[in-house]
């Protein structure tokens, strides 16, 4: 297991020696002005979808990033393909600042970085044909293969399970999976080093997912490419991925590998997130597990809550989380590697709990007085 | 339209538990689009690829409305490049002496006030309304897209001044310009008549082309290119153009007709075309004290007219219907 550690700068790389890192976000912040007022507008907030990621992802390594809608994963995947231009923070790629970099600068860089998108309609132009798609990455950096590009392309449709033959045929002609799979092949054509995948499977049908995901697996594991791999699906991500980090609201929470974040969860949003899976085993000696309900909605990241994000919806919350907002630390009784940002973190463990906890009061109440009744 | 979107391939097949052992079945489900040649995945029998130009050409084909409007409309193109073939004499030469005589043989539509051959002006007339109507559209697509388009692509603030700018032209109203800045001009062809439709119309297709453009840009297919480093150009010309003209192409076809009505209006205004030039409105203009005695004078030039608008439409409405994806 590599032990790529995403530390705060002044806590230094500590005690275990980082396999090489491939892509290094420091603080990565994106924040999107609202303009308003009349007549002249102006800035009056901003969007705080991204607010201070750190982030490691090494050669060869799959890094999991899950979190709810509308917590900022995919705007760090845009920020990293540079797709979007950060407000502030560092992006580095083997070794080289890419934060800022222009078109120009990006360009030896672009054939490295690739990224799958969550639709598979939208992300493939409906007025080419699949041949067109899949070749445009060579066009674009005036890569020619050995043999051609179309032979190239019809080595590509073969990797990811297509018929060669489909070469001059349109998305059109294809259903989701199959479209995801030309959305891979176009982004395995120049042999990158990292893919950003934004939900790659989401928009799939379930039975699809499956075999979306294999391909997947099975193309990182054959070409050792590190993938960045965006999510909301817990079990997914657990099947893919050898690294997780879990996002809130802009931030991520906590970080670890596989196992600290499935078995030995630290933070209360972790938890509840986890329990939340829905389980399919039916063991009769096992205890059912603890089930957390968080109430309402993420808070609004134009105004995100003080001191630590997830206060309003924490059971655990008490005044220090308004006040001071946590560092993301490795925190006594986590494994190396495995970092938690929480005053009061849960203990490590999945196991049951006493009672269910249940965030909403009118909730309680209602299956309060159901109990009585 | 269920055949637009079969593909065919039965995904659903697999047990969705079973999240090993899933990628064989990623053969099997190659295998399967494989056995169904044309079928639901359809590519023509000579392996054609389709695209959704040549769907839409399939779906017009089909369309009485545009087999209708598309003869209309050929016969008119036709009938403006050799009027002669059709209509002999002069549409210039008149005969006082026959003024508001009906039907006779030579003259299947009568004469006008002016003892005008009705049949031979009627004809002659078609080249002045399908040349302004053809030229207006295609000034008035052209720069509108172009200037539409870019504001859409890059936004900000050249997009704000533009979007200002359409606005202004959309104040002005269009009868009342046309008799304002045409009634300046003496040339009598049909250039400033073009040049006044081109100035006042663009607004309409830069709005269509700059929402079309926004639509299109914001796809992942756009995202896509721009993450593999594609320059703007290439981003405009190969995925945002061919993406976002079908709407252009469909308020220009229809626009068409309502230049050529908008011609007849201003030449019967007496600030578009001019006598001795021949055009529809012209023809209305001068029979239209004469509706009493001698409707045909009226009534021929009047029906071209709406045949040729309505055509027009049509064909703007059936090119629509076969463009939008909406109804895919």
């Amino acid at each position: 297991m590599s032990d790529n550690l995403t530390l705060p700068a002044q806590q230094g790389p500590a005690d275990v020696t980082p396999a090489e890192p491939l892509l290094e976000v420091q603080g990565l912040t994106m924040h999107f002005p609202i303009y308003g007022g009349f007549p002249i507008k102006r800035k009056v907030g901003a969007v705080q979808a991204v607010d201070g990621v750190d982030l490691t992802v090494g050669v060869g390594e799959s890094v999991g990033l899950v979190g709810e809608s509308g917590c900022g994963k995919s705007t760090t995947g845009r920020l990293i393909t540079r797709l979007l231009e950060p407000s502030a923070g560092k992006i580095t790629y083997a070794g080289r600042d890419i934060t800022h970099a222009s078109r120009r600068e990006m360009a030896p860089v672009r054939s490295e970085i690739q990224m799958i998108f969550q639709d598979p309609y939208s992300s493939l132009n409906p007025r080419q044909t699949v041949g067109t798609i899949i070749k445009s990455p060579m066009e674009v950096n005036g890569i020619e293969p050995e043999g051609g590009r179309e032979k190239r392309v019809r080595e590509l449709l073969e990797l990811v399970g297509l018929n060669p033959e489909h070469y001059n045929r349109f998305p059109h002609e294809f259903s989701g999976g199959q479209r995801q799979r030309i959305g891979v092949a176009r982004a395995l054509a120049l042999n990158p080093k990292l893919i950003v995948a934004d939900e790659p499977v989401s928009a799939l049908d379930v039975s699809i997912q499956a075999q979306v995901v294999n391909l997947l697996k099975k193309v990182q594991e054959e070409l050792g490419i590190a993938f960045l791999f965006i999510a909301h699906d817990l079990a997914v991500v657990r099947h893919f991925s050898q690294r997780v980090a879990v996002m809130y609201l802009g931030k991520v929470v906590e970080v670890g590998d596989r196992d600290a974040i499935y078995n030995r969860p630290r933070h209360p949003y972790t938890h509840a997130l986890l329990s939340a899976v829905p389980e399919v085993e039916m063991d009769d000696d096992a205890e059912p597990r603890e089930r957390i309900r968080l109430s309402g909605d993420v808070p609004s990241p134009i105004h995100p809550p003080s001191g630590c994000r997830f206060r309003t919806r924490c059971w655990k919350a008490q005044d220090k989380c308004a006040t001071e907002e946590p560092p993301l630390l490795q925190i006594s009784g986590n494994r190396a590697g495995h970092l938690t940002a929480c005053h009061f973190p849960e203990e490590p463990t999945t196991e049951a709990r006493d009672e269910d906890v249940i965030l909403d009061p009118a909730l309680q109440a209602l299956e309060g007085s159901a109990d009585q009744g | 339209m269920s055949d637009h979107q079969g593909t065919g391939a039965p995904e659903g097949v697999i047990a969705p538990t079973g999240m090993g052992g899933a990628m064989d079945l990623a053969a099997s489900e190659a295998e399967t689009l494989e056995k169904t040649p044309g079928g639901p995945l359809g590519t023509g029998p000579a392996g054609k690829p389709r695209s959704l130009w040549s769907d839409a050409w399939r779906d017009l084909r089909r369309n009485p409305v545009f087999i209708i409007s598309a003869l209309v409309i050929l016969f008119l193109v036709f009938i403006s490049l050799w009027p002669s073939a059709i209509a002999s004499g002069s549409p210039l030469k008149c005969n006082l002496s026959k003024a508001q005589e009906g039907s006779q043989p030579g003259a299947p539509f009568g004469y006008d006030g002016q003892g005008c051959n009705v049949y031979t002006r009627t004809v002659y007339g078609a080249r002045t309304s399908v040349t302004v109507g053809v030229l207006a559209t295609l000034g008035v697509a052209i720069l509108g897209s172009i200037l539409g388009g870019f504001a859409g692509f890059f936004g900000g603030f050249w997009d704000s001044i533009l979007s200002r700018i359409t606005d202004v032209f959309f104040a002005i109203p269009v009868v009342l310009g046309g008799l304002v800045l045409l009634s300046v001009v003496t040339s009598n062809t049909v250039w400033p008549v073009i040049g006044f439709m081109v100035l006042l119309g663009w607004p309409q297709i830069s709005r269509i082309a700059r929402g079309s453009v926004i639509t299109a840009k914001q796809n992942d297919y756009v995202q896509a290119a721009r993450a593999l480093g594609a320059s703007n150009s290439r981003l405009l010309l190969r995925h945002i153009a061919p993406n976002a003209v079908a709407p252009v192409i469909v308020v220009a076809t229809i626009a068409l007709g309502t230049y050529i009505s908008l011609e007849a209006t201003l030449s019967y205004l007496g600030v578009g075309l001019k006598p001795p030039s021949v055009s529809w409105g012209i023809d209305i203009s001068a029979a239209s004290p004469y509706i009493r005695n001698a409707p045909h004078a009226l009534l021929w030039p009047s029906g071209a007219l709406a045949v040729t608008v309505l055509a027009f439409i049509m064909l703007g409405d059936a090119v629509r219907d076969a463009l939008d994806p909406k109804l895919r």
